[in-house]
């Protein structure tokens, strides 16, 4: 049956994220005058960045027809190790960094792990490891904070290169990456193909587990990028950080135009979810709105991104 | 004039320009069981769906019981009497049977008004779905919950639902495609009973021998036109055939000659608890190989078990003469082996990917250059495959799920072979294709096993098996109980075995 009267909304579903960011964007360069300065956009670029990273994340698990609620666990525990041996004049710099890259490798690869084997849904898998990361942080920590850390490692979220925030680096670079792994590798088509169907993928030849696995491990080593990045900006290990971090990212990917239900989505769309959650906040920060409306906003944000998708998908 | 029930006059419908329906016309006496006849996309579905009040038409009108049903809704063409059977049953598995076949209507049964709020009383449906149910002759108890009845038996209960719904007109899709030819029988008795009482049915099948058995009067629709209305009696299969793809086919099942090589693969003693046992056949290079059998024979059990999707429990599976171990789907592509499903929907296609990410998903060991994708090499092979298939797409990036169905069925089978097997698999693959796909389906298996491919054809029609294969294995309950040769094979002679 060839697509009818929602021609228009489907265009609109399409590309209505693209647009309805621009809008805002515009909208606010006038109405704001602070909105659009070079120092002020820098600032929405650290703060998105890393909601970014972990939406990246998600964005992966949930094209594959999954879900990763444990980000927000992962941010804090990979947080703690990073910080743990980022005392000034104790190790190289690599060290902290491998730590805590390790610990979100590990952490992401025991909830594919866990998935795979277990046949158990990643929603139950991954609320149980969410609650089982918070625990390890607690106890890696002694339920402290860990702060007196290095300035090299700090700067990883406060400096700036050629006056670019190094958090925006990190986030234009780890965009990239993502982006190519989904569209150009091999890996990335067996995601779309595990999403959309996983029989039919598994009836292709293609090894789904060995594809979740590497789906979640992804996800936990962005997750453990956002975590260090965490750290350092705030220049403290803290194990009660990140709580809540999961739904903002897996919010950034719907928004995106993400599919719940797995075989869509693209890291453009993701970008841009996140960047529309920061410039929102950004906004009504700048207009004086206290957060408990900001909350109320996003929410119906999501809501609304989720409509316009469904109006996509009509054909 | 006699007593129509139904006129439908110059029905038109077009879709963004394009015609779907043009200038339809049908009468349905009462008590007659009319016959839909048309390729995919001939418009049978957008008739139905403009019939049942799921879309309005743009011109044209229908008479009901002698009243316009000009702008009603499906909720009120099925409270004026006109109920459909959709091919994918549409039921609450959780709900019991009279739970589905009173749904959305549980207070009018008692006569109480209002919606939503209020005691429901289960008995009352419990026993008005008895009576309805020992009216159509179904041993089913309504206490039941939906979901642990067979297909049939939830078709069943579907015309039950219309039945007590007080439906005049039944339109039933594809009532046969998933149900055995036992109960196809007994379908068959409930639609004869049904026009006795003076129900009329439009019936809409691809299988030419039902047509010939059940309905008294035949319209064929092509390309969105009404082609003509016929007496069943008027028409053979070759000329209704003729009517629908609107040229002479003749010969259906392509002439080959297979000059049969060396042997591919040969299955020993294979077995698997409760589906089968004690197979035993050896396909060569260039030879096809006919499973035949009733629904729950084990055909698409045995074919599972070749491809490693299912583990076997007993016996053993040899390529070229060397044992093999396959317990993945990967290990049988691996060992050259190709399984087309007889489930395209389920088990061959990603319905989000384009004809090209569908057609190359099993090769990517070709396509790639180590972790990236060979865009380039992908692309040849795409178009390439199109070609050699004559896959009808507006363009390789086109989503398959916009393709016919046999187009997609050509996507599935460009995928396997795209792998390189030497053998392939081939269940069902003319399920749900029309009949001009299907004529371009057989000369393709056929040029294929020319080219020394061997092939094992799974098939529940008869015709099919008997015009295309080399040998034939006969099934029953799971066991193997004939293996017959292309001459002493008749249509009686496999029957005979597969009820044996």
């Amino acid at each position: 049956m060839p697509p009818t009267q929602n021609l228009r909304l489907t265009k609109f579903g399409q590309y209505g994220i693209y647009l309805a960011f621009l809008i805002l964007c515009i909208v606010l360069a006038f109405s704001t005058p602070r909105f659009f300065t070079v120092s002020n956009l820098l600032i929405i670029g650290t703060q998105v960045s890393i909601n970014a990273l972990l939406a990246f994340g998600v964005t992966f698990v949930i094209i594959t027809g999954g879900i990763d609620l444990s980000l927000g666990s992962m941010v804090a525990v990979t947080g703690v190790v990073a910080a743990t041996f980022a005392h000034p004049d104790t190790y190289p710099l690599a060290v902290p960094l491998l730590a805590g890259l390790g610990a979100g490798l590990l952490f992401g690869a025991f909830n594919g792990l866990v998935i795979t084997k277990s046949k158990v849904p990643p929603f139950i898998v991954t609320l149980g490891t969410m609650t089982i990361g918070r625990g390890l942080a607690l106890i890696l920590s002694k339920g402290r904070p860990i702060s007196n850390l290095s300035d090299s490692f700090n700067f990883i979220g406060g400096g700036n290169i050629f006056g670019i925030p190094f958090p925006i680096i990190i986030l234009i670079v780890a965009f990239i990456v993502c982006a190519v792994i989904l569209n150009k590798t091999v890996l990335g088509r067996y995601m779309y193909a595990v999403g959309g169907n996983e029989p039919a993928a598994r009836a292709s030849g293609i090894r789904v587990g060995n594809v979740k696995m590497w789906v979640y491990t992804i996800c936990g080593i962005l997750s453990a990028m956002g975590g260090i990045l965490l750290t350092a900006r705030i220049t403290t290990g803290q194990p009660n950080a990140g709580a809540g971090f999961e739904l903002d990212a897996i919010a950034a990917a719907i928004i995106g135009g993400t599919s719940t239900s797995g075989g869509t989505g693209t890291m453009t769309g993701t970008l841009i979810g996140a960047l529309l959650i920061g410039v929102i906040s950004n906004s009504l920060d700048l207009l004086n709105v206290t957060s408990y409306y900001q909350q109320v906003v996003m929410g119906v944000i999501i809501i609304g991104a989720v409509v316009l998708d469904g109006f996509g998908k009509k054909d | 004039m006699p007593d129509f029930i139904l006129t439908v006059n110059q029905l038109s419908k077009s879709f963004s320009g394009v015609k779907a329906l043009d200038n339809v016309s049908l009468n349905l006496r009462k008590g007659e069981v009319h016959a839909l006849m048309g390729e995919n996309g001939a418009g049978k579905s957008t008739f139905m769906k403009v019939l049942i009040g799921l879309l309005a038409p743009d011109s044209g009108e229908i008479i009901f019981e002698g009243k316009n049903l000009h702008d009603s809704n499906v909720g009120e063409t099925l409270k004026k009497g006109i109920s459909m059977i959709h091919q994918e049953i549409l039921i609450v598995p959780e709900l019991t049977v009279a739970q589905n076949i009173f749904l959305g209507r549980e207070k009018s049964v008692s006569g109480k008004s209002g919606w939503l709020w209020g005691w429901l009383d289960d008995s009352e449906i419990n026993e008005k779905s008895e009576q309805v149910l020992k009216q159509l002759g179904v041993d089913i108890s309504p206490k039941t919950k939906m979901k642990y009845l067979s297909v049939a038996q939830m078709q069943m209960v579907e015309i039950a639902k219309a039945i007590s719904n007080n439906a005049k007109v039944i339109i039933m899709d594809e009532p046969t495609s998933a149900i055995s030819d036992k109960e196809v029988e007994m379908l068959f008795k409930m639609i004869r009973d049904l026009k006795a009482k003076g129900v009329s049915i439009i019936y809409i099948s691809h299988k030419m021998d039902e047509i010939f058995r059940i309905s008294d009067t035949i319209t064929v629709l092509r390309d969105g036109k009404y082609i003509g209305t016929k007496n069943a009696t008027e028409l053979d299969q070759n000329s209704l055939i003729s009517m629908m793809v609107g040229r002479e086919i003749g010969q259906m099942f392509p002439e080959g000659n297979t000059a049969i090589n060396e042997e591919i693969l040969s299955v020993e003693n294979l077995g698997k608890k409760g589906k089968f046992s004690d197979i035993n056949f050896a396909v060569h290079a260039g030879e096809i190989v006919g499973l035949s059998g009733l629904m729950g024979a084990g055909r698409t059990e045995i074919a599972r078990v070749i491809f490693g999707l299912d583990k076997s429990d007993e016996g053993m599976i040899s390529i070229s003469g060397e044992t093999v171990q396959i317990n993945s789907p990967l290990k049988a592509l691996k060992n050259g082996i190709g399984y087309v499903s007889e489930d395209r929907k389920g088990l061959g296609l990603i319905p989000k990917m384009s004809v090209k990410d569908n057609i190359t998903l099993s090769s990517m060991n070709r396509h790639r250059k180590g972790i990236f994708i060979n865009t380039k090499r992908e692309e040849t092979a795409t178009a390439q495959m199109i070609a050699d298939l004559r896959i009808k797409t507006s363009g390789m990036d086109q989503k398959v799920t916009h393709l016919s169905g046999g187009n997609q069925q050509k996507v599935v089978i460009g995928k396997v072979l795209l792998a390189a097997p030497q053998l392939i698999i081939l269940d069902e693959p003319t399920r749900g294709v029309d009949v001009g796909a299907k004529f371009e389906i057989y000369k393709l298996i056929r040029n294929l096993a020319e080219n020394g491919m061997a092939i094992i054809l799974i098939s529940s029609e008869l015709p099919e098996i008997l015009g295309m294969s080399d040998r034939i294995v006969v099934l029953s309950k799971g066991r193997q109980t004939a293996l017959l040769s292309r001459q002493e094979a008749t249509q009686e002679l496999i029957m005979k075995y597969a009820v044996a």
